[in-house]
């Protein structure tokens, strides 16, 4: 008798003999089609039962996906606790960035707060100081927004040339989410500001204490007070439970672990907003709170880490952003910025968040020096790597916005390089 | 409310596109607890420029050196001069305007709350919050001894605060991009012959400092 409704109970033998196979082909990561699989045969997976729900409760990509992951760059920095990884912008499509590919930048490592124990305390130049536990945020009306989030040093070690051969590691430092919280706005007014309030202090409750000033003209314009990332709770590298968004403006300033916030009338001139986020130029002097991230893109396939893979219709895509609002255009060349064509901007284009452009060309081995060129709706365009040095020098560090160029060679590799 | 009144009035006009610009009036949800004077003191620790948030104590160069030697020095180096690669605390003074820029207390930090503040929050690294305000105070003035802005039998306290004058402080200067950059807004950039041609000056696969990625695959054309 055939009840060919009821599936069959998966065996163990079955489950192990499953796994075995799969290590034993060498399946995940293996460079070639196994002939088995293909027309005429059935395939392997066609025949035979997969697992069931509930075998994997919290999702994770396919095993095959397993090389998409931050990655990180050992001589950066002296510690892993105060470092940074990057997002694998040469292997995502689209604007969203999924939560567990987000960079990551610690300064006392990922800390881990017990929602239950976690508070907001609010004070300073205020009518009166209150404290917010995590339910108590999640009460009070919320919004949903998605933004970019760039590190002020995201390709901060370009600025003496080509030095590192992938987007990943020369734009990495970028992440774009869809944010659930509650308007910083609609918070300060529960507590009352002081008419004398022009600054807060926003400090995280990490082991860093990480703090930076904030003007109250921004935090009451656009900031967040978020503990939602496309959809679920904040991962922990990204804040757990609560961050502060801080639309458009450099990462730093976007504090995790948010613990407190402090009114006052002036700005605090925390560590980071001196002797780190300010911008040293040629002369020796500083720019102080560079806060806009300004109009960016950049070309994620082709690129270092995805060559091209066969002559002829070959797609371009990249992703742009503009801290200063919507980026209304990207052009693309493929003589290292002498000729631009326009790009084709497909998915949303909201206010502080990434697009996403392509633009379709044939390729037939020919050298190309591929570029992108992002405009936003102020009228920014995204200056050369030169014409950006001849302003700020190479001392900088931060707020690296200039044109990148991949070159592409007649096998197809591609490689971080700086023309003239 | 009155306050809030007017306070809106001025942002809604200052940010005329705000994301958040709803009923003029704020609505008070009743959700929250009234911080108390002894919880606010517990996590209050910042310090400014002016001194506000010092808290109170003092400590001499003599005494922040026995703390630094303890807690410091086998990260930044007995005298300030960093080991491995840990930030270098003194020294640096005159390279800001090359090549070689060297960031330090001394040479770049415009105001000693910068440091003090950080010390007190963050510092020493892997055990934040852990010295003492006398503590504080004494490894500060030793740092800043370090970098010859205080002499051997300076004491730092609130009291002395004032007295500390950093090399670096007219050393910055507000953000100038809108003005100093004007020409990068430009609504009609060129798109034809906008250069000559074009050569490779710089390789990043010369300088070869890229992680070792195994799952970057190869060119696919033969």
């Amino acid at each position: 008798m055939n009840h060919s409704d009821d599936p069959p109970r998966p065996s163990r033998r079955r489950l192990l003999a499953g796994a075995a196979g799969l290590a034993a082909a060498g399946v995940v990561g293996r460079a070639r089609a196994n002939d088995a699989n293909l027309p005429p045969n059935v395939a392997s997976w066609s025949k035979t039962l997969g697992d069931g729900v509930g075998v994997r409760p919290y999702g994770k990509p396919s095993p095959f996906e397993k090389d998409v992951v931050r990655r990180d760059v050992q001589w950066l920095t002296a510690s892993r606790e105060s470092s940074v990884s990057f997002t694998p912008l040469h292997d995502l499509d689209g604007i969203i960035t999924p939560n567990g590919l987000c960079f990551e930048r610690h300064h006392g490592g990922i800390t881990e707060i017990d929602p239950h124990d976690y508070r907001l305390m609010l004070h300073g130049l205020v009518d009166k100081p209150l404290i917010f536990t995590l339910e108590d945020l999640k009460r009070l009306p919320r919004v949903n927004r998605i933004y970019f989030l760039e590190c002020a040093a995201n390709s901060g070690m370009e600025w003496r040339g080509a030095q590192l051969n992938g987007c990943q590691y020369t734009h990495g430092m970028i992440h774009c989410v869809m944010y659930t919280g509650v308007p910083l706005k609609l918070l300060l007014e529960q507590a009352g500001l002081k008419t004398n309030a022009k600054w807060l202090h926003v400090e995280g409750g990490d082991s860093s204490g990480m703090n930076r000033s904030l003007p109250l003209h921004k935090a009451l314009d656009d900031c967040m007070i978020a503990y939602r990332q496309n959809g679920e709770m904040l991962r922990p590298e990204q804040g757990y439970p609560v961050r502060l968004v801080v639309p458009g403006w450099e990462g730093n300033i976007w504090i995790k672990w948010l613990r407190r916030i402090k009114v006052g009338d002036e700005p605090w001139y925390t560590r980071e907003e001196t002797s780190k986020y300010t911008d040293l130029l040629e002369n020796g002097k500083a720019r102080k709170f560079t806060f806009e991230m300004d109009a960016k893109s950049v070309i994620t396939s082709p690129s270092p880490q995805v060559p091209v893979k066969g002559k002829g219709f070959l797609v371009i895509s990249g992703l742009a952003w503009s801290g200063r609002g919507k980026v209304t255009r990207v052009d693309v060349s493929l003589d290292g910025g002498r000729n631009w064509r326009t790009a084709k901007i497909d998915g949303p284009v909201l206010d502080k968040s990434c697009v996403r452009f392509y633009a379709e060309t044939e390729w037939n081995g020919q050298e190309l020096l591929l570029q992108s060129r992002a405009m936003d709706d102020t009228g920014y365009v995204q200056p050369t790597k030169d014409d950006l040095r001849k302003i700020r020098g190479v001392n900088s560090i931060y707020h690296n916005n200039g044109i990148q160029t991949w070159a592409v060679k007649p096998n197809g590799e591609v490689e971080n390089v700086e023309v003239g | 409310m009155s306050k809030w009144a007017s306070l809106l009035a001025a942002a809604a006009l200052a940010v005329s596109a705000s994301a958040f610009a709803q009923s003029p009036k704020p609505q008070n949800y009743g959700i929250g607890t009234q911080a108390t004077p002894e919880q606010i003191a517990g996590w209050d620790i910042d310090v400014r420029p002016d001194g506000v948030g010092l808290p109170p104590g003092k400590g001499s160069v003599k005494d922040g050196e026995k703390v630094y030697l303890e807690r410091c020095a086998a990260c930044h180096g007995e005298f300030g001069e960093s080991a491995g690669r840990w930030p270098q605390l003194a020294q640096g003074k005159g390279t800001l305007a090359t090549h070689d820029p060297v960031k330090t207390v001394g040479s770049y930090f415009p105001y000693a709350a910068s440091f003090f503040d950080y010390i007190r929050r963050a510092m020493p690294f892997g055990d934040a919050q852990s010295l003492s305000n006398n503590e504080i105070y004494a490894v500060t003035a030793f740092i800043l001894n370090l970098n010859d802005i205080v002499d051997d039998n300076f004491v730092l306290s609130k009291e002395t605060w004032s007295k500390v004058k950093m090399p670096n402080e007219g050393g910055f200067f507000d953000d100038d991009r809108k003005v100093a950059e004007k020409a990068f807004w430009n609504s009609k950039p060129c798109m034809k012959d906008c250069r000559p041609p074009v050569k490779i000056t710089g390789h990043a696969s010369v300088i070869d400092v890229t992680p070792d990625d195994k799952s970057i695959r190869k060119g696919g054309v033969e």
